[in-house]
Order: C-alpha cells, then sequence, then structure tokens
C-alpha cells in the first residue's frame, strides 16, 4: 500500500457558532491525484488552511506528509507547492524572471533547477516572453511551474483550470498526471464539477461536512439511485411537466434542448414513453445517458 | 397561442460584428440570433471573445463593423430604446449589502426610470417569482450566496425585459442552487405568449461546458469567431459512436497501448478512465482489438464501451481540426 500523505482524522473549525468544518476524516496517500469538491462556502478553503497549518483547528488533527499540519506547518510549507486559481504573476517580467523570482523567494535559486522546471512545464520556447503577453493557458502553466520550482511532494492546485480552453485544460491535466506517476501528492480543491472528473478519488463537501470521498465511477454507483435517461420529446416544457410524479421517475428536469431523467434502476424506458404520450408530447427518442458528478452531488445534498 | 406568434421572433441580431483592441482584433465577424423564448449559450474560453460580444450586445462598447439589433432598435443608433429592452445579469452584479431585498430592487427600479405606481407591484411579483418574497425586508448582506444571486437576477428583471443577458450565471454556486436558478431562467423563456407576458430571450456566455449543456442552441467561440453552431445534440452528434470509455489498469499503460490504434484519434486521461476518441464510428471487431492490444500489453481492463459524446469532446475535436 501507498504510503499515507495526508491523514485528517474529526477536523473542525468553528467560526463562533459557525461550523465552517464539520468533523472531516480522509487519507490520501503518495502519488494520488485527489479532489475536494463542493460549492462556495463549503469549507474547502478552511480544510486547506488548516492542512497548511495557517489556521488552527477547532478539534481533531491532521498529519502532512509525517507532520503535525499545524505545530510543524514550516516543514510542511517547504515541501508543499499551492497554485491558486488567482495566481499572482509579474506582468512585465517574462515567463522565466517570474520562475527565477519566485524561486528565489523558495531560497532555491539554482539556475538548473529553473531550466529544469520550464522544461517540465513546456514552457521552452515562450521562456522570454512577458507574462502578460501569455494566453490564459500558458500562464497557468507558468503559474504550475513556480509552485513545482521548490520541488514539492505535495501540490495544492485550487480551481486550476476554471476559464481555459479544453485543449489547454487537458494537456495541463497529462503535465499533473505525470506529476503524480512520479510520486507528487496532488490535492484539487475545486467548485467544477467537470474539474472533478479528471481526479483519482472525490471528497465531496457540502455545508462543512465531508458526505463521501471515492473514485469518480464509485460515487456514481453507490449514490445514483438508478438509471440517467436523455430524452428528446417537443415540446419539451409539456414534456417535463408529463414525467413529473410518475411511478419510478425519481428526478426529471430540463437539460438544453432534451430532458434529462434518473429512474430507479430497472424502469423500462417504455414508461417514459408511454407518460409522454399520454400527455400528447411527440418523443423523437430515449437513450440512456452517462451519470455525472452533478447528480451525485444532487442526490447527496437532497 | 395566436398566429402571429407563432413566427418566431429574432430579439437579438448580430450581423458580422468585428471589433479590435489596439490593432487585435478581439471580435473578426461574429453573427448570431436569439428568439424569443431561446436560451443561447456563448461558449468559449477566457479571451475568446465572449465578453466583448456581450458589451457589444449591451451597447458598453461599439462595433467597428456589422449591426446590432436588440428587439429590433440598432444598439448604436437607438441606444436608449435598445437598452431599454436588456435586463443584464453580469458575472459580478453589485448589491448593496446594507439595503433590504426590496430596496435593492426598488433602486434598481428607480435608476431604470421606472414609475413609482409601477414598481410596487412589479417588485412584489419578482420577489415572488424568484421565491424571495418572504425575504423581502432583510439585508442583502445577509443572504446566502445563491440568494444573493436570485435577487441579481429579480434585479435584472425588474422593467421587464425582453431580452436577458446572463455572464457565467451559476459559477460558483451550490448545483442545489444552480438548479432553482436554471428552473427560474427556462420558466421566463417558457412563459405563454400573452401580451404582457412574453418568452424572454436569454444570451448567455460561460466557459464551462456543463452550464452550455443547458442551452437550447450553442455558439462555441475560440479566437473571436463562432467556430459552430447549433443544438448541443446535433453538435454532440458530429462524435456519435466515437468516444469510448475504457477503465482498467495501469492507465498510463492501456493509453500508451491504445495510442498505437491506427484508428484511434485522441486519448484523454481522466481520474479513474480513458475516453479513446476515434476516427469513426466504433464496432465490436475494433474494440474487440484495442481489448487484444491492451492484454498483450500486459493490461487489465475493466470496462470498455461507447459513451455519447460530451460538448467538451466537440470542442476539442473542432479546435483540432482549426488548426490542421
Amino acid at each position: 500500500m501507498r504510503e499515507v500523505v495526508i491523514h485528517v482524522e474529526g477536523l473542525t473549525r468553528r467560526f463562533g457558532d459557525f461550523v465552517a468544518v464539520d468533523h472531516v476524516t480522509f487519507d490520501v496517500h503518495a502519488g494520488e491525484v485527489v479532489g475536494y469538491l463542493g460549492p462556495n462556502g463549503s469549507g474547502k478553503t478552511t480544510t486547506l488552511r488548516m492542512l497548511l497549518g495557517l489556521l488552527q483547528p477547532s478539534e481533531g488533527n491532521a498529519r502532512v506528509l509525517g507532520y503535525d499540519a499545524f505545530r510543524q506547518s514550516e516543514q510542511v510549507r517547504e515541501r508543499s507547492g499551492y497554485m491558486s486559481q488567482k495566481f499572482a504573476l509579474y506582468d512585465d517580467l517574462t515567463a522565466i524572471e517570474n520562475l527565477e523570482f519566485y524561486a528565489g523567494v523558495y531560497g532555491k535559486s539554482a539556475k538548473a533547477r529553473v531550466t529544469e522546471t520550464v522544461a517540465l512545464v513546456g514552457l521552452r520556447e515562450l521562456e522570454s516572453v512577458l507574462a502578460r503577453s501569455l494566453s490564459a493557458g500558458w500562464r497557468q502553466r507558468l503559474a504550475l511551474a513556480i509552485a513545482l520550482v521548490h520541488q514539492p511532494q505535495l501540490l495544492f492546485l485550487d480551481e486550476p483550470t476554471s476559464g481555459v480552453d479544453p485543449t489547454a485544460r487537458r494537456a495541463f491535466w497529462d503535465l499533473i498526471y505525470g506529476l503524480a506517476a512520479d510520486g507528487v501528492t496532488v490535492v484539487v480543491t475545486t467548485h467544477y464539477m467537470d474539474e472533478a472528473e479528471y481526479c483519482e478519488r472525490v471528497g465531496v463537501m457540502r455545508e462543512g461536512q465531508l458526505l463521501a470521498f471515492d473514485t469518480p465511477l464509485n460515487l456514481k454507483l453507490r449514490h445514483i439511485p438508478g438509471d440517467v435517461w436523455e430524452v428528446f420529446a417537443e415540446p419539451l416544457h409539456e414534456g417535463l411537466a408529463a414525467l413529473q410524479g410518475v411511478e419510478g421517475i425519481l428526478r426529471v428536469g430540463l437539460a438544453g434542448d432534451h430532458l434529462r431523467a434518473i429512474t430507479r434502476r430497472g424502469t423500462k424506458k417504455e414508461r417514459l414513453r408511454r407518460a409522454l404520450l399520454l400527455e400528447n408530447v411527440d418523443v423523437k427518442t430515449i437513450a440512456a445517458g452517462e451519470p455525472s458528478l452533478e447528480d451525485v452531488f444532487l442526490t447527496l445534498a437532497g | 397561442m395566436t398566429n402571429e406568434r407563432s413566427y418566431p421572433e429574432t430579439l437579438i441580431a448580430v450581423e458580422d460584428v468585428h471589433r479590435s483592441f489596439g490593432g487585435t482584433l478581439a471580435v473578426r465577424g461574429v453573427s448570431l440570433g436569439v428568439r424569443s423564448g431561446e436560451i443561447y449559450g456563448l461558449v468559449g474560453p477566457d479571451g475568446a471573445g465572449k465578453t466583448t460580444v456581450m458589451r457589444l450586445v449591451v451597447g458598453a462598447l461599439r462595433a467597428e463593423s456589422g449591426r446590432i439589433l436588440v428587439c429590433g432598435f440598432d444598439v448604436s443608433g437607438e441606444p436608449e430604446q435598445a437598452r431599454s429592452c436588456i435586463g443584464y445579469l453580469s458575472q459580478r452584479f453589485s448589491l448593496y449589502e446594507d439595503l433590504t431585498v426590496l430596496e435593492n430592487i426598488r433602486f434598481f427600479a428607480e435608476v431604470r426610470g421606472l414609475p413609482a405606481a409601477d414598481w410596487v407591484s412589479r417588485c412584489t411579483q419578482i420577489l415572488e417569482f424568484v421565491g424571495l418574497l418572504e425575504f423581502a425586508d432583510r439585508r442583502a448582506g445577509q443572504l446566502s450566496g445563491g440568494m444573493k444571486q436570485k435577487l441579481g437576477l429579480a434585479s435584472a428583471l425588474v422593467t421587464r425585459p425582453r431580452v436577458l443577458l446572463l455572464d457565467e450565471p451559476t459559477t460558483g454556486v451550490d448545483p442545489v442552487t444552480r438548479q432553482n436558478f436554471w428552473q427560474l431562467v427556462i420558466r421566463l423563456t417558457s412563459l405563454p405568449a400573452t401580451e404582457s407576458e412574453r418568452p424572454v430571450a436569454v444570451l448567455l456566455s460561460t466557459p464551462y461546458m456543463d452550464e452550455a449543456a443547458r442551452c437550447g442552441r450553442v455558439g462555441f467561440i475560440r479566437d473571436g469567431r463562432i467556430i459552430a453552431e447549433g443544438a448541443p445534440s446535433v453538435l454532440r452528434e458530429r462524435l456519435q459512436g466515437r468516444i469510448l470509455e475504457l477503465r482498467g489498469a495501469p492507465l498510463h499503460l492501456l493509453r500508451q497501448a491504445v495510442r498505437q490504434d491506427a484508428d484511434v484519434d485522441d486519448v484523454q486521461a481522466f481520474g479513474d478512465r480513458l475516453h479513446v476518441r476515434l476516427r469513426s464510428q466504433s464496432s465490436a471487431a475494433q474494440i474487440d482489438r484495442l481489448a487484444a492490444m491492451i492484454r498483450s500489453a500486459g493490461g487489465k481492463i475493466d470496462a470498455i464501451r461507447p459513451i455519447p459524446a460530451a460538448l467538451e469532446d466537440v470542442f476539442i475535436d473542432l479546435s483540432a481540426g482549426e488548426h490542421a
């Protein structure tokens, strides 16, 4: 079994009467890519700040890389990298000057390491370009390089790919998987369901509580109580009304140009078709759909 | 439904619009139309030109060429009339935290020049619509994120706009809140076409594919151009049968193995699976062949099956075509 890099037990943080993080327990292993998923205000950042020793827990404890996250936070931070969604780059400096600057801040000015990091994130050809002239995707890679320049064993990424071109986003994740294969542990905090899909295991946070922690597949298998259908019908709104409240249909909603229904497992699509025809709704197609992490979240929150 | 209403009415018409900033073309020949009752998603990464198009439509920026009509009014020729048709919910809408919910709406109503006789009943009606009526006297600062967002929507609706512009409306909110918000928008676009309440036309901009998937029609924007347009299902048909989901271990080995196959166009890793994009429709023989390749490379397969394409797959496929 891989070594435990983060061990969190009963971690709790209160602000007055408000419980921001409520008895959270989980482990993360070396080389894992783990997601911490929840809407804004669900306790993700508070957890992260406790893991980095920036905030003291009200209860519980956290060990990170073998150190007590609060009493030995210096050791934790030396060995951790952090990339925020709102990373600060110096627009008037070139890519490599940005990197050299931050390397100096971390106390690692070794030229060789800077060059190596530039190569690692694929920035070599753009190293002399001013940061302000880089596209969103390249800025994000530069920010990653900055988080990596001191060779952390643990990498925290906060909504790393929000707003980035899907092509650039996929390339970014390939980099992350490469780092993980080399043993770096990656923790991604995000409120985007589709960003969480890139993680091997996902913790679902809501209102300070960790509702589940599992692989995306297992989350879908265990928490979605049935089958997903994509229903194409005309008129759509009448179709929605026709399916609401039908026996066996657990949830139905509009999804752009079609309806998305979750039925109790084993419910035949004929039942959907009949319910629609009964209300004179013209059925085009009913096809099996894919469960999403959003479905999981809605079920867990419901 | 009366006869004249049975014709779809284009409430937002953008015709071959160009706009540059300091010599760089941000929008290069964008055309789109949004009809009453329609939700149109302008979808693309940051910097693709979405926000510029939105700002051109609200009249905050002027187009260098081309034309924009809102409810038939030319945005540059008749800006007042055009603007009076628009409700705009920007990503960072401002609320007055010290004012109550009702006072906030009243403020927006007054700014937009609504006579007092009108706004009292109108505010009540809108607060009821968005589900905030019971919180009318609560200070905006005391509202949850989801309620604030509903108040933002209510403020945008106070003038009874026929055109609603939404800029990344559900970024960062709880999926439960997000669903409620979409139900409201969908209701606005599906209200019966009576004289007093016509269905609104919605133009939404977002970089997020899951938000895009909720629109009736989507325009993919990249480098200032719309590279594809259509209903999500029609766009997804491009890749029908061409995406395989592959689960097994070790994933990196599986990925290397299937990449060798001539029919495989692209392989994308996710946390616990791979998505394989094929050059043509998948067949059982092909799936068997891939499985055999993986096994002979020493990999283990848990599942391999065709799955519906996602909008993101389509966007990536289109972008690849653009560069080719």
